[in-house]
């Protein structure tokens, strides 16, 4: 794999919150348009490394890599979050974190914000300012859009808090898409899932995936969907990257397995 | 639908020019045809909604907490009054020290006063929320509660600038009734305007959730300065008109109380909503000149009661504690007048057509 | 000279960080600024005053009814206006705080009257001493005494006692201690007396040092010790008292160095206040904030 084809590389990352070392010399080179994961017992560093992606925590030592869609490749090691969002990097989080006093459509309206041209203040003027009124509707039409492509134009005008569960969290990767984003995180998207709707989810990451021209990264706890959907797994234990592979040799990976013994959630079938 | 929604909105446009046109009217003739002291209240009602809009700018609608505003209200009166005072009265006044030089012969048209007494102290605003941004919650309050006294303390010591604290007088009374109203619609319009753009779902997304607003892409700390900025840019305008309707200033109008009566305002109104803003102002200014009885001596036939100072701000805090512990949302909640829900249309009326 | 001063600032300073221990043990609780904690103290004075000189009761007697007097007060406060809001978002107590504080404040003026009142000192507090170069009345050194005596007695109370023990839990994890089986109400309600009844202690001997009290004498004395509070550490009794010592220095010293300055008197806690906060929000003895994501 050469690097121009990797949209995303950690280069030994090493996080340190006091003596605890959260993430461990972690290595890890994502290729363009992949579906694929990180998983790990509880605590592992899953989402330690996802805050250090897009910016939350800066790396005590070691280094992320970026490629956007402009297809130069540039380190966003200790960017801001909301410059990292800005070169093209979106997430969701564990425990949704909708903005629950605004509807569906104005949660994804926001998501657009960072890509909007006109300035706030051309708002007051509206006779003055035309192209940024009209770039006001073509946010909130496209927003309609998103949100119609992911089933949920009925919920439009809802309160977000409103929203059925699993609706809340098409919401979050709706307005996570709305930042027009060419990596995506996802932080364990089926939990409190059933099986049916975690079978729905499948399909669901992988459409997403071809019609946004993404590259998508997911943290979950659901084996059946890490297994059949991810490209390449990551393992880690206790901050270190214990096994990665394609499915099949994670599965049968003897570290894997020791790492989630007693808990069983490594034999989830295929 | 569609033609429908169209109607609806040409119908709640006509609406609102024609009730601004009646208001307008009712100013005009308010201005003569009231009695002296109604029209003050009239217009001390609109200047406390310039005031309380501000402060529901930065706390209502962008979370933060300041406790601030009766400086910034100080900065804007004490611009604005030094700008149009001529340089007669200048020298006349300025007994302790003599009046800075520079300051001496700077006269401005009221307007241009106004306009520099909001940019004035939107620059101190921008100053001291870079600083103080970094804080939160309760923190940021006591920070901005001491940037608001230490402005007043530099007030009453700089004296080659401010007259001290003799204060000022003689300000000419450029704040008539259709100057503070003109003034208020003009806000209300860049307001309503603000909050119904990308930019005030961006204003509420920062206030609710600030981590999921940075993964949006939004640089929140600057959006809390610009909109701390604004709000202080509203509280300088707020103040300057205050001390052309009162004539008079001194650093002892621009104490703590001066902001907890703003407090009371917005949040009796409900915080971040503009429409509560407004009925807030209403109430208080109506209520604290109301309660003014209270601590007048009073005579019922033979029976003489006496007044009671002090009174009137022991109702006035009871209801704040009142307010705070039985409705907290205030009268409007966040929710906003919309000609639409006047007249019962159950369809979701663009709030831009309230005003 | 300098010792004149520094006696001075001692005084001043041990009872900005006495007002300061009631700030910093609600706030370790309940996260609440206290707003109406400055009120409490006038009130200790105002009840005092009027025990002591108005009824002729004795100075002990007199001291024992203020204390008593503010610290029902403060558990009233609690009672009223903030166990409502227990589970309400932080900043609705915080108003209701202020409407507390106005409240007391203006109550004060509909039933004392604004009127500053002089307080007559006791004379055997009064007659000067010299300790070397150094003349100064007894009264001086009673009120950091009393101050130290009574943070050393708190601070047994806190790690030596059960109650103490549960203060320190609350402020840890409300909802875990309440798990545990501790009545947190009582705790809380226990935690406002303390704080009031120190207050008290201060207002006492504040009236007694500047000898008059008004309505409005509460407001500055409490600003100043909020701020000790959030210099020594919010949380933190030594702390506080750490706090109100060095405010307490600093205001005495920058008047006494720079009397052309002394117009900005306040405005140098204020400063103070700003600058800890920018510098080290957590304050001299505070732990680490968190921030979760």
């Amino acid at each position: 794999m050469t690097r121009n084809d990797l949209a995303l590389e950690l280069r030994s990352v090493t996080l340190q919150f006091g003596g605890l070392i959260a993430v461990n010399e972690v290595n890890m080179a994502v290729p363009k348009g992949s579906i694929v994961g990180l998983i790990g017992p509880n605590g592992a560093g899953k989402t330690s490394a996802f805050n250090i992606i897009t910016g939350f925590y800066k790396p005590t030592s070691g280094s992320v890599e970026f490629c956007g869609s402009d297809g130069a490749a540039r380190p966003i090691t200790g960017m801001p979050p909301h410059e990292v969002c800005r070169a093209g990097i979106a997430r969701t989080f564990q425990n949704i974190r909708l903005f629950s006093n605004e509807t569906a459509i104005e949660n994804v309206m926001i998501g657009a914000y960072v890509r909007q041209k006109g300035r706030w203040w051309m708002n007051m003027f509206p006779f003055v300012f035309r192209g940024a009124a009209r770039e006001e509707i073509e946010i909130r039409d496209n927003a309609m859009r998103l949100l119609e492509r992911l089933g949920l134009d009925n919920y439009a005008d809802s309160m977000a808090s409103s929203l059925p569960y699993g609706a809340q969290r098409r919401l979050e990767i709706a307005r996570a898409l709305a930042t027009n984003p060419s990596f995506l995180l996802l932080d364990e998207p089926a939990a409190g899932m059933n099986p049916q709707e975690s079978a729905e989810l499948l399909s669901f990451i992988r459409a997403l995936r071809d019609d946004f021209s993404l590259t998508i990264l997911l943290i979950e706890h659901d084996m059946k969907v890490v297994m059949n959907v991810c490209e390449y797994i990551w393992v880690l234990d206790r901050g270190k990257l214990i096994a990665e592979g394609v499915a099949d040799a994670i599965k049968s990976n003897k570290n894997v397995i020791e790492a989630y013994l007693g808990t069983g959630e490594a034999r989830g079938d295929a | 639908m569609g033609a429908s929604a169209g109607d609806k909105t040409l119908r709640n446009r006509a609406l609102t020019i024609g009730s601004l046109i009646v208001f307008a009217a009712f100013l005009w003739w308010a201005e003569e045809g009231v009695d002296a002291y109604k029209v003050r209240i009239i217009n001390l009602i609109a200047i406390n909604a310039i005031l309380g809009l501000s402060l529901n700018l930065i706390y209502g609608m962008a979370g933060m907490f300041s406790l601030g505003h009766a400086g910034f209200m100080a900065i804007g009166a004490y611009v604005s009054a030094i700008l149009i005072l001529s340089p007669d009265q200048k020298l006349a006044m300025w007994i302790l020290d003599p009046i800075a030089p520079w300051l001496l012969d700077v006269q401005s048209p009221f307007l241009v006063s106004l306009i520099a007494a909001g940019a004035i102290a939107a620059v101190f605003g921008c100053i001291v929320s870079i600083p103080v941004l970094r804080l939160g919650g309760d923190y940021l309050g006591i920070a901005t509660l001491g940037f608001s006294e230490i402005i007043r303390i530099l007030i009453t010591n700089f004296t080659p600038i401010t007259n001290g604290p003799l204060g000022l007088k003689g300000i000419p009374p450029h704040a008539s009734l259709l100057m503070s109203y003109g003034v208020l619609a003009v806000l209300l319009f860049c307001m309503v305007r603000l909050m119904n753009s990308n930019f005030g779902n961006v204003l509420r997304a920062v206030r609710d959730d600030e981590i999921a607003a940075k993964v949006m892409g939004i640089d929140t700390f600057k959006i809390r300065v610009l909109a701390f900025t604004l709000g202080c840019f509203g509280g300088g305008v707020g103040g300057a008109l205050m001390g052309n309707l009162i004539t008079t200033i001194d650093p002892k109008m621009f104490m703590i109380t001066q902001t907890y009566s703003l407090l009371m305002i917005v949040v009796i109104g409900g915080l971040g909503s503009i429409t509560g803003s407004v009925i807030g102002a209403v109430l208080v200014t109506t209520m604290l000149e109301w309660l003014r009885f209270v601590e007048d001596p009073i005579t019922i036939g033979s029976l003489y009661i006496p007044g009671i100072p002090g009174m009137r701000m022991v109702i006035f805090s009871m209801l704040l504690i009142a307010v705070i512990i039985f409705r907290r949302e205030g009268i409007m909640g966040m929710r906003e007048f919309s000609w639409g829900w006047l007249l019962r249309d159950n369809a979701r009326v663009n709030a831009n057509d309230a005003k | 000279m300098f010792m004149q001063h520094f006696i001075n600032a001692i005084g001043l300073g041990s009872l900005y960080g006495l007002i300061a221990i009631g700030y910093t043990m609600v706030y370790g609780i309940l996260r609440l600024i206290n707003f109406a904690h400055g009120d409490i103290f006038m009130l200790g004075a105002y009840f005092i005053f009027f025990a002591t000189i108005s009824h002729g009761l004795p100075w002990a007697v007199g001291a024992m009814i203020a204390i008593a007097g503010a610290t029902f007060c403060g558990l009233l406060v609690d009672r009223i206006a903030y166990r409502p809001l227990r589970n309400a978002p932080r900043i609705s107590a915080l108003i209701s705080a202020i409407g507390v504080s106005f409240f007391i404040e203006n109550f004060t003026v509909v039933v004392f009257s604004g009127m500053p009142r002089p307080v007559v000192q006791p004379a055997a507090l009064m007659a000067p001493i010299t300790i070397g170069s150094v003349r100064l009345v007894p009264l001086a050194l009673m009120v950091p005494a009393i101050a130290f005596i009574l943070v050393a007695a708190l601070l047994w109370m806190l790690y030596g006692t059960k109650p103490g023990l549960a203060m320190r839990a609350i402020s840890y994890d409300i909802e875990t201690t309440r798990l545990m089986g501790v009545s947190v109400d009582k705790i809380i309600a226990l935690t406002f007396a303390i704080g009031s009844a120190l207050a008290a202690v201060a207002g006492i001997l504040w009236a007694l040092r500047y000898p008059r009290v008004e309505p409005f004498m509460g407001i500055m004395p409490g600003f100043k010790a909020f701020i000790a509070a959030v210099f020594g550490g919010i949380g933190s009794v030594p702390g506080a008292m750490i706090g109100g010592i060095v405010l307490g220095f600093v205001e005495i010293m920058s008047v006494a160095f720079f009397p052309t300055l002394s117009g900005y008197r306040d405005a140098f806690a204020f400063l103070l206040l700003v600058v800890i906060l920018l510098w080290k929000p957590t304050g001299l003895m505070g732990g680490k904030l968190e921030d979760k994501i």
